[in-house]
């Protein structure tokens, strides 16, 4: 079953032009997507390129100059109100800069509570102990809650931002670099929790990312992006085996990889250990 | 060892919370020579930002400091904020870990890094807003010339990312400390944003500090690298000794851990 469905979607900004004149720049250009329930999306490419701007349209955080989002069957391009609060419920987002997603002067408690209250939901065991349990399951110290963001750490700061989006059961959860701070043991952590709660709940991903060897893990398919266009879309084996997009191939050919002499030494002498 | 550039012996900070004094960073000793590179790498939240704000004076209020930080052997530990000023952006400068928040909203990008030139360097506007454009173009954003003029929020991420890093090459310091600066760049971007760091460093002779949680970027920058667990300094040496025979167990689990593009994936 289709979850969400991005249609022929730009996004024009206005920009200020040679002598004072505004000219308009082209940030997404005509971008279709499905996501299948269950499904997960990577979206990855060139910096710059309009994943963000892509993200926040199909959150409908910003209005497309034109194009369609329908979300479980109901197109909620414009929706308003109720529809649009309901829409909210669905969709989370783990923005990409953590702390300017995380309002300074909440706790972190509130903070990834407030999903829960802003839908009227009373955890039968209470806010701090939801807060408490979302915390560990993304590696935090529980006994932090009473923190403020600023006395975390960047990577620390991303997690409240996972925990927040995962408090209330959404279908889609979009996920705009949202593992890049945390190093590789508890970023293995994290995805393993967002693959698991896929198995259990049927979640839905976009995932959006630099690290493509995260990627070829996590998704199920990959749309790779260029200059405000879908340059080449289509399953993970596709994409990473058979690429077939020239800005495809010269990503794939720049991931950096450790030092492949060293490496072999260390798997050599883990091997004779 | 007078003739390093940058010494770090035993700093230590401890920051208040709520409950009591905490030591986020532990008897960390490192060296950085002139051309050289070290990387930081190791446990999300285990002092690696917090050290290089010690280094800067820029710790959070009520954190507490001890050990010693000298660049060309002045001591920097302990020393005021107005002593620091004319070092930040000139001699040390630093890349911060989250752009957005440590750019201004309400005033342009230009007009930004523009001051930054200007506090250290002097000179007229105009001649300061073609440095600008310049820097801006070097870190590969795109029409310099008029990306001058928009605000913080009109850029990407990644794009925010190479502002700072243009803000923070434009002084040629003499140390640059870049705290995860290449998270949000693709990595063509990056593999051109690291050949500009190294072309400077070859010409200018600037050390560097560079942490991330990307060891595959360390093993092709850093020349030495220390890893850090809960505050600790767990192991430091040659970027060669590090990854080809880790001494550490904690080490050894990040090695192992990283995700590798080329492995076959479990489906
Ligand atoms: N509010 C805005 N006003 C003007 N231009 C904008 C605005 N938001 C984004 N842009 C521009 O739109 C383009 C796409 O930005 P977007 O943030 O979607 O890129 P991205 O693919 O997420 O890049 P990154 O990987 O660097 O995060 C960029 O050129 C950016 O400068
Ligand atoms: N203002 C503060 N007050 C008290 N503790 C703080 C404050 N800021 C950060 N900390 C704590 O200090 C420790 C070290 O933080 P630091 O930011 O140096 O980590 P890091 O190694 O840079 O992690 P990351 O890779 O996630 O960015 C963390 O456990 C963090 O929670
Ligand atoms: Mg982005
Ligand atoms: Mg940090």
């Amino acid at each position: 079953m289709t979850l969400l469905q991005v249609q022929g979607v730009v996004k024009e900004f206005s920009t200020p032009g040679a002598l004072g004149r505004k000219s308009t720049f082209t940030a997404v250009d005509d971008v279709s997507f499905d996501v299948e329930l269950g499904e997960t999306l990577a979206v990855v490419g060139e910096s710059g390129s309009g994943k963000s701007t892509t993200a926040r349209i199909a959150a409908r955080l910003l209005e497309p100059t034109r194009g369609t989002v329908i979300f479980d069957g109901v197109d909620v391009t414009r929706a308003r109100g109720k529809e649009l609060a309901r829409f909210r419920n669905d969709v989370q987002v783990v923005f990409q800069d953590p702390f300017s997603s995380l309002n300074p002067r909440y706790t972190v408690e509130r903070i990834i509570t407030a999903p829960l209250s802003y839908q009227g939901i009373k955890p039968a065991e209470g806010y701090r102990a939801a807060a408490q349990e979302l915390m560990e399951r993304v590696g935090l110290n529980p006994d932090h809650c009473q923190r403020y963001p600023a006395q975390f750490s960047g990577g620390q700061a991303q997690r409240i931002g996972i925990a927040r989006a995962l408090a209330v059961n959404p279908k889609l959860v979009i996920c705009d670099e949202a593992v890049s701070a945390l190093d590789v043991s508890i970023q293995a952590q994290v995805l393993e929790l967002l693959m698991r709660l896929q198995a259990e709940s049927g979640f839905s991903y976009i995932f959006i990312a630099h690290d493509l060897a995260v990627v070829r893990q996590i998704c199920h398919r990959v749309a790779v992006m260029n200059q405000g266009r879908i340059v080449e879309l289509g399953t993970r084996e596709q994409v990473f085996g058979d690429p077939q997009d020239d800005y495809t191939r010269t990503l794939l050919a720049a991931v950096p990889r450790i030092n492949p002499e060293w490496d072999a030494k260390r798997r050599q002498r883990k091997v004779t250990l | 060892m007078s003739d390093e550039l940058f010494v770090v012996e035993d700093l230590t900070v401890t920051t208040s919370t709520g409950r009591g004094p905490v030591d986020v960073v532990k008897n960390v000793s490192f060296t950085v020579g002139r051309d050289e590179t070290l990387g930081i790498v190791g446990e999300s939240g285990s002092g690696k930002s917090m050290t290089a704000l010690a280094v800067l004076g820029l710790l959070p209020r009520g954190a507490r400091t001890s050990g010693s930080v000298r660049l060309d052997g002045t001591e920097l530990l302990g020393r005021s904020d107005r002593e620091l000023r004319p070092i930040r952006g000139n001699a040390i400068s630093m890349v911060f870990q989250d752009p957005l928040s440590s750019l201004n909203p309400y005033y342009t990008v230009g007009l930004q890094i523009e001051e930054m030139y200007r506090t250290h360097r002097g000179g007229s506007r105009k001649a300061a807003r073609q440095v600008v454009i310049e820097a801006l173009e070097q870190v590969r954003i795109p029409d310099a010339g008029r990306r001058i003029d928009q605000y913080p929020h009109q850029f990407s991420g990644g794009m925010r990312q190479r502002v700072m890093i243009a803000m923070a090459l434009c002084c040629s310091p003499s140390l640059l400390i870049a705290d995860e600066p290449t998270t949000a760049l693709d990595v063509t971007v990056q593999a051109q944003i690291l050949e500009l760091l190294a072309e400077l460093q070859s010409t200018t002779g600037t050390g560097m500090i560079f942490i991330t949680h990307d060891l595959a970027v360390i093993s092709s920058i850093a020349q030495r690298v220390l890893v850090m667990r809960s505050g600790d300094p767990v192991e430091y040496g040659t970027a060669e000794q590090v990854f080809s025979d880790p001494q550490h167990d904690y080490t050894r689990m990040l090695l192992d851990a990283v995700p590798r593009i080329d492995d076959e994936v479990a489906s």
